[in-house]
């Protein structure tokens, strides 16, 4: 299957802004944050298709997946 | 050498220090702003007219050594809601006015006459002069200008020309450590001080320094307070990127309100994100990292330069950038860098100008996009005070009247910031209930629905929100009494450290034992008595509504709707 991954703010460096990859069935997304040398500690929010979602959730195909950083602001 | 209220009465030009009451002494910023409008201005009284007053107040650790403690609150009745109003800034004045003992200062009356007049404060009172040569001036010259007659070290809070002609939206300059603005901005402040007829005040504390009860005690609990707050990954972005970081992470939430709150997500918004926003700062040899007031840990401001390298603007939010950007459907940093600079300038609020800019396109006066022609207003007219200047001048509220627009983004006519309630609900219970119209700040419910810090909540669902929105309001007013920049809050959340750490030096600055309970009881008052003070204005809970298209319009993508009833936003005072 194929998904979008976008990355911000620090876990660009050395990686990309968003790039397509092609994935097994039933990868989750804590697997992506693993292939891509992203500490889960690191991880402040998940987002699938802009909505929350953790490292058990199961990818589906043509999903878009968001991963940041621990960030804030107001 | 015990802290004075200094009284300024503009009526008969007198000025008097007196002694703090009993009441007030345990208070400070937004806790002192709003006990004292409470207990000195009628609640019922025209807010451009002599009996509203202007009170200015440091928080309670402003002036010492503790991290971040650098805020100055000020407080009237707004003419741009008509409710109470404390708004906050950073720069260099909060610590100028604990320094010289100023409890308050607090501005009331009106002149007879044309005369314009400026405030000079120092540890032995106030003195009142009359000005001509600044009037009619930007905030950058009347800096400027001042320096050059005292001296570079004084503090400065000083209107534009919004602020000298009254608009709705004018703010209140305050002098940052670079003799740059930063700004007291929200609901219309700086028109109260171009009623009194006060262009500016000079706050020179010379030597003095605030007494500190325990020393030894104050240190350890600053030590470990600092610790907590440069150990939190969130205050290592903000340093990074600003408050910016969020435009991406908004949009990617479906929240990032665009083209006047007509979608949730900006296509433009990869451009004036903070992550770009931080690569132009670096190539043109900018700072990312700046503190608006010394004393700060975190630095979530910047140096922003232009194409040449040259100085261009500093302390550019999230929230002005959304609002030039995706609500005017902008996509270039540049311009917006320019916008935010004459902004600062004219001495307007660029959350409730640029949302009435948003207003002002949707109701056909300039197209969408149409940055050039933002900026020929914001200098041709909104400076000049033309009938365009002005009508836009007076915020979102204003322009929707003026022409007819019904997709207006206001709570009590102040304008919704950068975060739409239909696909982040829980904000949406803060635009409606805060007791000063819109505001995010007051209650800060992103960071639990969006970026998961303080636990977290569903943004697209109504449960727990309420219940959310009501203990960041009764905390934020906390924490805006005691001089703190709203963003420790973030490590406050998270690290069971930093809260304890905070009350601690709070004790040993004034030699008192408050605990954990009694600042939640000082944020609980402060509410009370700010809504009390709105009751009496003449607003009832029908006023604590969002505006109704956010009803009947889905924002896409999520095409979410606001689906609170009155019933359940009312449940919010039950406390």
């Amino acid at each position: 299957m194929r998904i979008q991954v976008k990355l911000f703010a620090f876990f660009r460096k050395g990686r990309f802004i968003k790039e397509d990859r092609e994935l097994p069935e039933g990868s989750t997304a804590g697997e992506v944050v693993d292939s891509l040398d992203i500490d889960r500690e690191e991880v402040g929010v998940l987002m699938c298709n802009s909505r929350h979602c953790g490292f058990d959730t199961i990818l589906q195909d043509g999903d878009i997946y968001a991963i940041f950083p621990v960030i804030g602001g107001g | 050498m015990a802290d004075k209220i200094f009284r300024v009465n503009m009526t008969d030009l007198s000025t008097s220090l007196e002694d703090v009451p009993a009441d007030w002494a345990g208070h400070g910023g937004r806790g002192l702003t709003s006990t004292i409008i409470a207990a000195e201005v009628p609640p019922a009284c025209h807010p451009l007219g002599p009996n509203n007053k202007l009170v200015f107040a440091p928080g309670l650790l402003s002036g010492t050594a503790a991290s971040n403690s650098g805020r100055i609150s000020a407080g009237a009745k707004s003419p741009l809601t008509g409710t109470i109003k404390e708004s906050n800034s950073g720069g260099t004045s909060a610590q100028r006015l604990a320094k010289m003992g100023c409890k308050a200062l607090i501005i009331e009356g009106q002149p007879k006459d044309d005369v314009w007049y400026s405030l000079s404060l120092t540890p032995e009172g106030v003195t009142i002069n009359t000005e001509d040569e600044l009037i009619g001036k930007g905030n950058f010259a009347v800096v400027e200008g001042v320096e050059k007659r005292c001296s570079d070290k004084i503090g400065i809070l000083s209107i534009g020309q919004a602020g000298e002609m009254q608009m709705s939206a004018a703010n209140i300059s305050v002098k940052d450590p670079d003799s740059h603005v930063r700004s007291l901005g929200r609901g219309g402040l700086g028109a109260v001080m171009g009623s009194k007829k006060i262009k500016f005040i000079a706050l020179d504390a010379g030597d003095a320094k605030v007494d500190i009860a325990d020393p030894d005690a104050f240190r350890a609990a600053n030590r470990a307070f600092t610790k907590a707050l440069v150990d939190h990954p969130v205050s290592q972005a903000l340093g990074t990127y600003g408050s910016n970081v969020l435009v991406n992470i908004i949009n990617e939430a479906g929240g990032l309100p665009t083209k006047n709150f007509s979608a949730g997500q900006f296509e433009g918004h990869e451009q004036i994100s903070g992550e770009t926003m931080h690569d132009i700062i670096v190539e043109r040899g900018g700072k990312p990292k700046h503190g608006c007031h010394s004393g700060c840990v975190i630095q979530c401001s910047q140096i922003y330069n232009d194409l040449k390298g040259n100085y261009k603007t500093s302390g550019m939010e999230y929230e002005s950038i959304w609002a030039m950007g995706a609500d005017c459907t902008v996509d270039n940093l540049d311009q917006i860098a320019e916008m935010d600079h004459i902004l600062d300038d004219i001495g307007i609020d660029t959350i409730e100008t640029a949302v009435a800019f948003g207003v002002a396109m949707e109701g056909g006066v300039l197209p969408f996009g149409d940055s050039d022609e933002m900026i020929r207003i914001m200098s041709e007219e909104i400076a000049k005070g033309t009938a365009l200047g002005r009508i836009i001048g007076n915020g979102a509220g204003s322009v929707g009247r003026t022409y007819g627009v019904t997709r207006v983004p206001v709570v009590k006519n102040q304008a919704i910031p950068a975060y739409d309630p239909r696909a982040i609900k829980g904000i949406g219970i803060t635009y409606a209930t805060s007791t000063q119209g819109a505001d995010h700040t007051m209650g800060y419910t992103i960071a639990t629905e969006i970026l998961g810090v303080g636990g977290s909540a569903d943004p697209l669902s109504k449960e727990g929100q309420i219940e959310l929105s009501r203990n960041l309001q009764i905390a934020t007013a906390a924490i805006d009494s005691t001089g703190m920049c709203l963003f420790v809050a973030f490590a406050a959340l998270d690290d069971e450290t930093c809260l304890p750490a905070l009350i601690d030096m709070i004790n040993a600055r004034f030699g008192i034992s408050l605990n954990a309970a009694d600042v939640t009881n000082l944020g609980i008052s402060i509410l009370k008595t700010e809504h009390a003070f709105n009751q009496a204005a003449g607003f009832t809970n029908l006023d604590d509504r969002l505006p109704e298209f956010f009803e009947t319009e889905p924002v896409p993508p999520h095409n979410a709707v606001w689906d609170f009833s009155g019933e359940e936003i009312d449940s919010f005072w039950n406390f």
